[in-house]
């Protein structure tokens, strides 16, 4: 009596899961194409931009698009990585100019409106990459530890560290960086600038460790749903700390390629370009969502990569000055609107 | 815009203030209420009283016009109740003051009793200004005839819960109602709190107010209502002036026709003993000894409590809300932090609330609420279920989902999780397979001791003999203590023991299985022997 009804139940068993597997079929096909949600908008960017422009196609401007793109695209990865775990940072454009103004400024000469120490640039690299390290330890701290809220706290933060940044130099752009300091956003492997393939590591990296790794998986579970990751033993704490100081690490990599590109440091670099606004817009439309816990690299890149060819485009039409800004807004609301037509309801959020 | 703001006798004294008959109610495959009649008389308050799911919140849902009944009619002064849209209709003639306070924190006491209803200037072409000074003197008012006192210019979020308490039911006699449905109305405040509750209550009654009374505890039905009604399962099985019942009438009627555990799950007590008491005596796995817990946040207590679980035992910690039960369970995983005492696991002393250190330690945790704690909606089942074992399973830190599937698929299929593959977002499950997500997750570590709170809540009723199943067949083979702590008297079946906890002290403990549910139930609400 007892084994017809197992075996009954094990029918009935059977039965939803296949039509539930049947259910999630579609589910996984639609969850494909809000991946790639962005593609289609990419294909006819680019041929509008080549019907537009004969010298869009050539392989100089790709590669300039490229290399335009990668310093952006780092801090896209960093601010990624944050928003997954729930949190924002407005201050990675900040550290995006800071931590390369810090070092520049100790490694160029009085002439070139440094400080005079001509610290070894190897050091300075360090450096850049210690300041990154502070700035988010410090924000982590404040936000996990003492519990204060991100959006003010990383906002307070931007406005310190860009007006630190202004100060060390009054107001200067440093000049001549040592080859060494400038090597990773000025040098080519080929026709291809090494900034480009750099970033294009880091998002692939990034891409495989979101994935693979065990705390890749944490900042999911920690983003998707906090209590429960704390509830199943992961160190919530020390993950969302440590993805903050992973961010503005970042921020300070893809600063340090932007200032060898243009082989100084502005001291508007950063804050004063307000490039925040873009890495938030990249993320978002890429499908990385503000709410914490949903989206990936793939998106995030092809995010970065649509502004890229939009920002392109203006430029060889030359878009009138006055008016780029506003196209900029214009097409970040466009974008984010089609990407929540394709990617549905979660999306875009 | 005129309230009547003076207490009034109805006109029509002879029609019950609210009624309601022969309602009928279905959720699905559920019946929820099953032909309950009820009747509010002016000047009385009627106790309500029935276990978890026995429609309490259904019939009071249905007599506050929140949703219509199946079938069936609610009454109200002898009229027929407004149309269920025109909310505003009902509060005039009949209100609720939930368990959760319906205050608007940020908004003064003034604003808060003539919420969505402030009175307006006249004059000014009606352009909805609102008239501050005579919101105030008619809140001063209403709180004066009613002897009431709490400031009508004071912010909500500066009050105690029990002015709060206050306020709403200041709101519910602003807007006119002379009939009050109070649910739960002291869980949540302390024992001079409650009493003048009381008295507010009784003098409600002296003046013309009839009230419902929902509570999980008998003694204050006793003590405040001149009525008594027992849902179960949707029935009302007992309904009589309280003069006439004595606790142990109320008692058997909650509990229903004295049938123990008829659906007992599958292991057998033989099959069970030996790995039990081998696991035990041989001291292969360490005893949890809580030590002098202390714990106090609003509305939960727990006074020196200690508890000691030997190897390989299983126990059940039960007791009604608030009672503590829960917040034990939940130090024990290292969720919560108590104020005092200590957790040990064999010589080990845990950390409080390191819900991580816990983990290494050994203990495995079913949280109680499965949507906030117990599961991470956007991830597949295979990786929720090892999210406590990601350490073990990763090669250099990188977990691939074929390990992580093939650490998951046993699991899985012990607990017969329906879906579509292990891959499927945890989102997509139903509530019984998210159940058995969130159970897994705590078996997959191959836990010591594991700690489940209401592990079966919300769940079919044969999920609920898999999971009772389950656990106990993991505890039996691994020789794993279980501290199962669960207001659901059928979890207990599978436990040696049973503690019961009244008002955050241990009251009384079962040694003896079969237990018997009177006797559980009774110990629960602080009554019989200890």
């Amino acid at each position: 009596m007892s084994e017809t009804k197992d075996k009954l139940a094990a029918l009935a068993a059977d039965v939803e899961s296949a039509l539930a597997r049947r259910r999630s079929r579609s589910a996984a096909a639609i969850s494909w194409i809000r991946e790639a949600a962005l593609l289609p908008v990419l294909a006819v960017l680019l041929i509008v931009g080549a019907v537009l422009n004969s010298h869009f196609l050539t392989v100089s401007n790709i590669t300039g698009i490229g290399q335009q793109i990668s310093a952006l695209g780092v801090v896209v990865v960093g601010e990624s990585l944050i928003l997954l775990i729930g949190g924002m940072d407005l201050s990675l454009e900040s550290t995006y100019g800071l931590a390369p103004m810090l070092a520049a400024w100790l490694l160029v000469p009085v002439a070139a409106f440094g400080n005079g120490m001509l610290l070894n640039p190897y050091l300075g690299i360090v450096i850049l990459l210690a300041v990154g390290a502070a700035v988010g330890l410090v924000n982590g701290l404040l936000i996990v530890k003492g519990r204060l809220n991100g959006f003010i706290v990383t906002l307070g933060m931007t406005i310190l560290l860009a007006g630190i940044q202004d100060g060390i130099v009054k107001g200067q752009a440093p000049f001549n960086l040592p080859t060494a300091f400038g090597y990773l956003g000025a040098a080519n492997v080929g026709a291809i600038p090494l900034s480009l393939i750099v970033a294009a590591a880091i998002f692939a990296g990034t891409g495989v460790f979101l994935r693979y790794h065990r705390l890749g998986r944490a900042i999911y579970a920690v983003g998707g749903n906090r209590e429960a990751a704390r509830a199943a033993g992961i160190k919530v704490d020390q993950v969302r700390i440590g993805v903050y100081i992973a961010g503005s690490i970042l921020a300070a990599i893809g600063g340090l390629m932007e200032a060898g590109r243009v082989s100084s440091v502005a001291p508007t670099q950063g804050y004063g370009e307000g490039i925040i606004f873009s890495v938030f817009a990249a993320a978002v439309i890429g499908g990385v969502s503000l709410q914490g816990g949903r989206g990936n690299m793939v998106g995030a890149a092809s995010g970065v990569i649509l502004l890229g060819v939009v920002q392109n485009i203006l430029d060889l039409e030359n878009a009138p000055n006055y008016w780029i800004e506003a196209i900029d807004g214009g097409v970040i609301l466009f974008a984010l609107i089609l990407a929540r037509v394709i990617g549905g309801e979660a999306s875009a959020e | 815009m005129s309230e009547p703001v003076i207490p009034a006798v109805p006109d029509h004294a002879a029609a019950p203030a609210a009624e309601a008959a022969g309602i009928h109610k279905r959720f699905g495959s559920t019946r929820a209420l099953q032909g309950v009649d009820l009747s509010l008389q002016v000047g009385r308050c009627l106790g309500l009283v029935g276990r978890n799911g026995a429609g309490k919140s259904t019939l009071v849902s249905i007599l506050s016009g929140l949703y219509p009944p199946d079938a069936g009619e609610v009454r109200l002064d002898g009229r027929p109740a407004p149309s269920l849209g025109d909310l505003a209709a009902w509060r005039g003639r009949i209100a609720t003051v939930f368990q959760h306070s319906m205050v608007v924190p940020g908004l003064t006491v003034a604003e808060n009793v003539f919420l969505g209803r402030p009175p307006r200037r006249p004059g000014i072409g009606g352009l909805g200004i609102v008239d501050w000074r005579r919101m105030r003197e008619q809140t001063r008012q209403v709180m004066a005839d009613w002897g009431f006192n709490v400031n009508a210019d004071t912010a909500c979020g500066n009050l105690t819960v029990e002015q709060r308490q206050v306020v709403e039911i200041t709101r519910a006699l602003a807007a006119g109602t002379r009939c009050l449905l109070l649910d739960e109305p002291t869980a949540a405040l302390e024992r001079g709190a409650a009493q003048r509750l009381f008295d507010r209550i009784r003098q409600l009654q002296a003046q013309g107010v009839a009230i419902l009374y929902i509570s999980h505890h008998l003694e204050e039905v006793f003590e405040i209502c001149t009525d008594v009604a027992v849902l179960r399962d949707g029935e009302m099985v007992l309904a009589a002036p309280l003069g006439e019942v004595t606790k142990e009438d109320l008692i058997a009627a909650m509990v229903g026709p004295k049938v123990i555990h008829a659906e007992r799950p599958v292991v057998s007590p033989a099959s069970r003993t030996e790995p039990v008491r081998a696991a035990a005596d041989g001291g292969a796995h360490p005893a949890l000894a809580v030590q002098n817990v202390t714990f106090a946040s609003p509305g939960v207590f727990l006074g020196n409590v200690s508890l000691t679980i030997r190897g390989g035992e299983r126990v059940g910690v039960t007791g009604l809300r608030g009672s503590g039960a829960t917040t034990l369970a939940r130090i024990v995983a290292g969720a919560a932090t108590p104020d005092a005492g200590q957790v040990r696991l064999g010589d080990r002393v845990l950390r409080p609330g390191d819900r991580a250190g816990a983990l290494r330690a050994g203990i495995g945790y079913i949280p109680e609420d499965r949507q906030a704690d117990g599961f991470v909606p956007l991830l597949g089942a295979a990786e929720n279920i090892t999210m406590t074992v990601t350490d073990r399973l990763a090669r250099g830190g990188f977990v691939g989902p074929r390990r992580r599937e093939a650490l998951a698929a046993p699991l899985a299929r012990r607990l017969s999780l329906v879906s579509a593959g292990l891959g499927q977002p945890v989102r997509e499950l139903s509530g019984g397979n998210q159940q058995k997500v969130t159970v897994a997750r705590a078996l997959a570590s191959d836990p010591v001791l594991i700690v489940a709170i209401t592990p079966t809540r919300g769940v079919d009723v044969a999920s609920k003999q898999l999971l009772l199943s389950e656990l106990e067949r993991v505890t039996s083979q691994t020789g794993a203590s279980l501290l199962l702590a669960t207001d659901e008297l059928d979890d207990l079946v599978i436990c040696d023991r049973v503690v019961v906890l009244v008002r955050g002290e241990i009251f009384t403990e079962f040694t003896d299985p079969p237990f018997d549910r009177e006797a559980l139930i009774a110990a629960t609400e602080g009554l019989g022997a200890r």
